[in-house]
C-alpha cells in the first residue's frame, strides 16, 4: 500500500515537472473562457503543451499583461491604440460573440418582437416603460403587446457583455450617451442587476414583461425569446452565426491600430448590430512568451473553429485570420 | 538538577516566544491590511475626500464619479432589518432550548441550528434566487402590498413592482443566516445562569415567564449583546448570498421592494473589471470604510461589555 502511494506521488511529481517547462499562462476575459479552455484541452492532447487560462475578468487581464505577469492577456473590450503603445502591447481578436436582447412577454417567441436602436435605447433609459407604448407598437404591427410595465434587467458585475451592449446604445442614441455612456459597468438609469449572464438569464426568465441582454450562447442554451433588431441599413436581423459573421466581415479591421474596433452597429444588410470580438494581448518585449502564445492561437485558428461553433461562439472570418497572421509576422513573431 | 531547571527555563522562554509571535502575527496582519487598503484608496481619498465620498450617491464608472452613500445605505438597511428579524426569533429559540424543550428533543434542535450555521453562503444565495425569491415575488410580496399598501406613509415601504429581488428578501435570507449565531451563543449564556438564582425565583413563586424575563435574560445581557454584535459583523460582510438576491442597484431605496446594493457585493461584482485607477481605488476605499465600520462596531461592543463588567 505504502509502495503504491509512493509510486503514485513520484508519478505526480514527474508529471508536474515534465509539464513545468511547457506551460503557457494566460489570464483575462471570462466570456471566451469556455472556448479557450476547450482549445487548451485539445492543444495539450495534440501537442503536449499546457495552456493555463484564468478567467479573472478583462480588467484583470489587461493589468496582468501590462505588469508582464502572464504570457498573454485577454480582454472583451479592445484596448485603445494609445494604451497599447504606452504599455508596449500587441493586440488581435481571437473569437467573436454577439450580445442578444432577450424578453419575457407572454405569447411572444424568439425573433418575433422587432425593435429599432432608438426604441431599445429609450427602453433602457426608462423613457418607454410600457410594452404597448406607441413607439413599440409602431414597429410591431400585428403583434399583441400587453399594457404592462417593462422591467429592465442588466448586469450587476462589470463585464465585456455590458461594454459591447452600452457601446451599441451609445453609438445609436445621444440621450443614452448623455445619461450613462459606454463601459464595462455603467450608471443604469432603470432596472435591476443580475450577477453574470446566468443571473440576467434567470431574472428575465422569472420576471414577467422584462427585457435584458446576454451573450448569444446563453440565449441559445436557455431557449430565451430574443429580439429582432433593425440594423444600420434598416433591415431587421435575427441573432445568428451568420449575422455575427456578417458584422465581422463588413468591419474595417486596421492592423496599425492593433485591431481596435467595436463591432457594434456594423455596416452590411445582414449584420447583427451588437456583435463584439474578444481580444488577445501580447507583450512586445517578451517575444519568447508571445511566440508561444501565437503558436497556440495559430493552432486554434486552424483547428478550433468546429469546437468554437459547438460552444456557440463565432470563429473569425478567414480573411481576418490571414490578416492577423501577417500582423504577427510584421511584429517579428 | 540545575541543568534540568535551566533547560526547562529555556523551553519556557521558547514557548512564550512562539506563542507571542503567533499572537503578534494577528496584529501584524490586521495592521498591514489596514495599511494596504489605505494606500490603495489614497487616489480616491484625495479625489473625493471623506464626507464627500460617504455622502455622495453617485456611482458612475463611465464618468469616474464615485460615492459610498448608496452602498453604505444598502449595507446598513439590510443588516439592521436582518437583525430586527433575527433577534426575536433567536431569543425564542434559546429560551425554548434551555427552558422548555423536552430533553430528548434538545440535541435534535441544537444540531439543526448548528447545521444552519454550517451552510455555505453561496447555497443560501442560490436557494434564495431560485426558490425563495420567486415565492416572495409571487405570493408574499403582493399579499403584503395588498395589506399595507393603502396605509399612508407605511404604504410607501411596500410600493413598487414586487419582483422578489429586493431588500425584504435579502434581509430575510440574511436573518436566517445569522439566527444560528445569535441562538447558539444566547443558549449557552442562558445555560450559564446559576441554578440557585432560578430556583430561588421559582421558590418565591415566580412563574416560568417571570423567571425568563426577570432572571435569565438580565443575567445573560452581555452574552446577548455580544452575539448580536457577532451576527451584525457577519451580516455586514455577507457577500455571496446578497449578490444573488439584492438586485445590485446603486440607488437609495425607499421601498422594501426596491433593489439595492451593499459594499461587499459591489466589491465582488466590480473588482475584476475595474480598469481605471480611480475606479479601483474607490472600490478599495469602500472596503476600507467597511473594515473601519466593523472595527468601530467591535470597539463599541468591547467598551460596552467592559463597562457592564465593572458595574
Amino acid at each position: 500500500m505504502k509502495k503504491l502511494l509512493f509510486s503514485l506521488l513520484a508519478f505526480l511529481l514527474l508529471q508536474t515537472t515534465a509539464f513545468a517547462g511547457s506551460t503557457l499562462n494566460g489570464a483575462g476575459a471570462s466570456f471566451p473562457y469556455p472556448v479557450y479552455s476547450g482549445w487548451a484541452f485539445q492543444y495539450q492532447k495534440d501537442l503536449g503543451i499546457r495552456v493555463n487560462y484564468q478567467s479573472i475578468g478583462s480588467g484583470g487581464g489587461v493589468r496582468q499583461i501590462s505588469n508582464r505577469t502572464v504570457d498573454f492577456g485577454a480582454s472583451d473590450a479592445p484596448v485603445t491604440p494609445e494604451k497599447l503603445h504606452k504599455k508596449g502591447l500587441l493586440q488581435f481578436p481571437a473569437i467573436i460573440g454577439g450580445v442578444v436582447p432577450i424578453v419575457n412577454i407572454k405569447g411572444i417567441g424568439s425573433g418575433q418582437l422587432k425593435l429599432s436602436a432608438e426604441v431599445m435605447a429609450r427602453i433602457f433609459l426608462g423613457k418607454i416603460n410600457k410594452w404597448n407604448d406607441p413607439e413599440v407598437v409602431e414597429l410591431n404591427p400585428g403583434l399583441k403587446l400587453p399594457a404592462a410595465d417593462i422591467t429592465v434587467v442588466h448586469r450587476s458585475d462589470g463585464s465585456g457583455t455590458t461594454a459591447i451592449f452600452t457601446r451599441y446604445l451609445t453609438e445609436v442614441s445621444k440621450d443614452w450617451e448623455k445619461a450613462a455612456g459606454a463601459g464595462k459597468s455603467v450608471k443604469w438609469p432603470v432596472g435591476i442587476g443580475g450577477k453574470g449572464n446566468e443571473g440576467v438569464t434567470n431574472y428575465v426568465k422569472r420576471v414577467k414583461n422584462s427585457i435584458g441582454y446576454v451573450e448569444f450562447a446563453y440565449a441559445k442554451r436557455n431557449k430565451l425569446a430574443d429580439v429582432s433588431l433593425k440594423n444600420r441599413e434598416g433591415a431587421y436581423v435575427n441573432a445568428s452565426f451568420d449575422s455575427f459573421k456578417a458584422a465581422a466581415a463588413g468591419a474595417k479591421w486596421e492592423q496599425e491600430k492593433g485591431y481596435y474596433l467595436w463591432l457594434v452597429n456594423a455596416p452590411g444588410k445582414a449584420s447583427w448590430p451588437i456583435a463584439g470580438a474578444s481580444f488577445i494581448l501580447l507583450a512586445k518585449d517578451k517575444p519568447e512568451a508571445s511566440r508561444q502564445a501565437i503558436k497556440f492561437y495559430d493552432w486554434a485558428f486552424n483547428n478550433g473553429d468546429e469546437m468554437a461553433i459547438k460552444l456557440v461562439y463565432v470563429p473569425l472570418p478567414k480573411s481576418l485570420k490571414e490578416d492577423i497572421r501577417k500582423y504577427w509576422k510584421q511584429n517579428g513573431l | 538538577m540545575a541543568s534540568t531547571i535551566k533547560r526547562e527555563q529555556t523551553l519556557d522562554k521558547l514557548f512564550s516566544t512562539i506563542t507571542f509571535s503567533a499572537a503578534f502575527l494577528v496584529l501584524a496582519i490586521i495592521v498591514s491590511i489596514f495599511a494596504s487598503l489605505f494606500k490603495e484608496s489614497l487616489t480616491a481619498i484625495e479625489t473625493f475626500g471623506f464626507f464627500g465620498f460617504i455622502s455622495s450617491t453617485a456611482w458612475d464608472p463611465v464618468r469616474e464619479v464615485f460615492g459610498a452613500a448608496t452602498t453604505l445605505y444598502g449595507t446598513l438597511v439590510t443588516t439592521l432589518l436582518a437583525l430586527a428579524l433575527a433577534i426575536p426569533v433567536s431569543l425564542g429559540i434559546a429560551v425554548f432550548l434551555t427552558e422548555l424543550c423536552p430533553k430528548f428533543l434538545k440535541p435534535i434542535f441544537g444540531t439543526a441550528i448548528e447545521l444552519l450555521a454550517a451552510i455555505p453562503s453561496i447555497i443560501y444565495g442560490m436557494w434564495g434566487l431560485f426558490t425563495f425569491a420567486p415565492l416572495m415575488g409571487e405570493y408574499v410580496e403582493p399579499l403584503l402590498q395588498d395589506i399595507f399598501g393603502p396605509i399612508p406613509i407605511i404604504g410607501q415601504l411596500f410600493s413598487g413592482v414586487p419582483l422578489g429581488i429586493d431588500i425584504l428578501t435579502t434581509s430575510i435570507i440574511l436573518s436566517i443566516m445569522i439566527t444560528p449565531f445569535i441562538a447558539s451563543i444566547v443558549r449557552d449564556t442562558f445555560n450559564l445562569t446559576p441554578v440557585q438564582l432560578k430556583e430561588s425565583a421559582y421558590g418565591i413563586g415566580a412563574t416560568r415567564w417571570e423567571v425568563i424575563k426577570d432572571v435569565i435574560i438580565p443575567h445573560s445581557k452581555a452574552g446577548i449583546f455580544g452575539s448580536v454584535i457577532i451576527a451584525m459583523g457577519r451580516a455586514l460582510g455577507e457577500t455571496m448570498a446578497v449578490a444573488f438576491v439584492l438586485g445590485n442597484k446603486h440607488a437609495i431605496a425607499t421601498s422594501l421592494f426596491d433593489a439595492s446594493a451593499t459594499i461587499t457585493v459591489s466589491l465582488a461584482n466590480e473588482f475584476t473589471e475595474a480598469d481605471s485607477d480611480l475606479y479601483l481605488s474607490s472600490l478599495f476605499y469602500l472596503a476600507l470604510i467597511l473594515l473601519a465600520m466593523n472595527f468601530l462596531l467591535l470597539a463599541i461592543a468591547k467598551t460596552f461589555l467592559a463597562r457592564k463588567k465593572k458595574v
